[in-house]
């Protein structure tokens, strides 16, 4: 009875309603402008070696073996956090949660769309803005186009996204989005005097 | 600031980044429960503190998240290697003062 009772509530429970923190929040200063980012799905996905390969074909996306790198196709980023974990983020709709349900190689999928707020950081400016809170080299050489990591921007720890030579995506927690969009805003004004 | 090589993101990154996990290479007793209370305070509280080289735990807490160990001098701060979790206590360093 209580399997059946189960099954009945997975069927019935309805999509998330959306509550996007912050969102359209935009900055301009000289040199550098923010934006928050519109709604995305996301998932943490932890697997071990030997799943990499059955789990990138589900996602349509290779996933990373090489540190601080990034993999994207077609709307659908897969960022290396660590030796067995990734941040998959999804910006056109398409849950990969959804698509990990189908691998039965050994993994787990969280998915976390809800607890993450992504944050665009654009234009000449924008490394000297973020380096304002984040102690990592961001220099084309050290932090190419594609490279992603997670680190640290003032008292919170973030996702750092290298999207263009002069353009990043920064992930926080939603909790954390209103001190983190503070921060760079006072950091964008600093880069741009 | 320090820079402390990761062992797994193969680069130093800034030790804001890190997060010290005490001293390393301490075995826990498969039969803690047998111990003798002084084998167990050796065990749980004691430690080598030396003045020099140091082995310890740390952790990529707010990178890749992973725990590694490292050989640093108390005396400099300086860190003289860094390996990954489960490898053996290297017994030769790299510009290590007698
Ligand atoms: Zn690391």
């Amino acid at each position: 009875m209580a399997k059946a009772a189960a099954k009945k509530s997975a069927v019935a429970v309805p999509p998330a309603e959306r509550r996007p923190a912050l969102a359209g929040q935009e900055l301009s200063a000289t040199g550098v402008t923010l934006a928050v980012l519109p709604p995305a799905e996301r998932i943490s996905l932890r697997a071990p070696d030997a799943s990499v390969a059955a789990l990138s074909k589900a996602l349509g996306v290779t996933l990373p073996r090489k540190p601080k790198t990034s993999a994207a196709k077609a709307g659908r980023t897969a960022l290396w956090l660590g030796p067995d974990e990734w941040l998959v983020i999804d910006e056109v709709g398409k849950d990969p949660l959804a698509d990990c349900a189908e691998v039965t190689a050994l993994h787990s999928a969280v998915g976390i769309s809800h607890r993450n707020v992504g944050i665009s950081v654009t234009g000449p400016a924008a490394a000297a803005t973020i380096n304002s809170g984040c102690p990592q080299d961001l220099s084309l050489d050290v932090f190419p186009v594609g490279a992603a990591s997670r680190t640290i921007l003032g008292k919170v720890e973030i996702v750092l996204l290298r999207t263009a030579s002069d353009a990043f995506r920064v992930e926080c927690w939603r909790s954390f989005s209103d001190y983190v969009f503070t921060f760079l805003s006072e950091a964008a004004r600093d880069a741009a005097a | 600031m320090l820079l402390i090589r990761c062992p797994y993101c193969e680069e130093e990154r800034p030790e804001l980044e890190f997060r010290n996990a005490g001293e390393a290479h301490i075995a826990r007793s498969p039969n803690i429960a047998g111990e003798s209370d002084d084998d167990f305070e050796k065990f749980f509280f004691i430690r080598s503190n030396p003045k020099g080289i140091i082995y310890e735990r740390w952790r990529h807490m707010h990178g890749c998240a992973r725990f590694f160990n490292a050989v640093r001098d108390t005396v400099s701060d300086r860190f003289l290697m860094t390996y990954k979790a489960g490898e053996p206590k290297p017994t030769k360093l790299p510009g290590a003062a007698k």
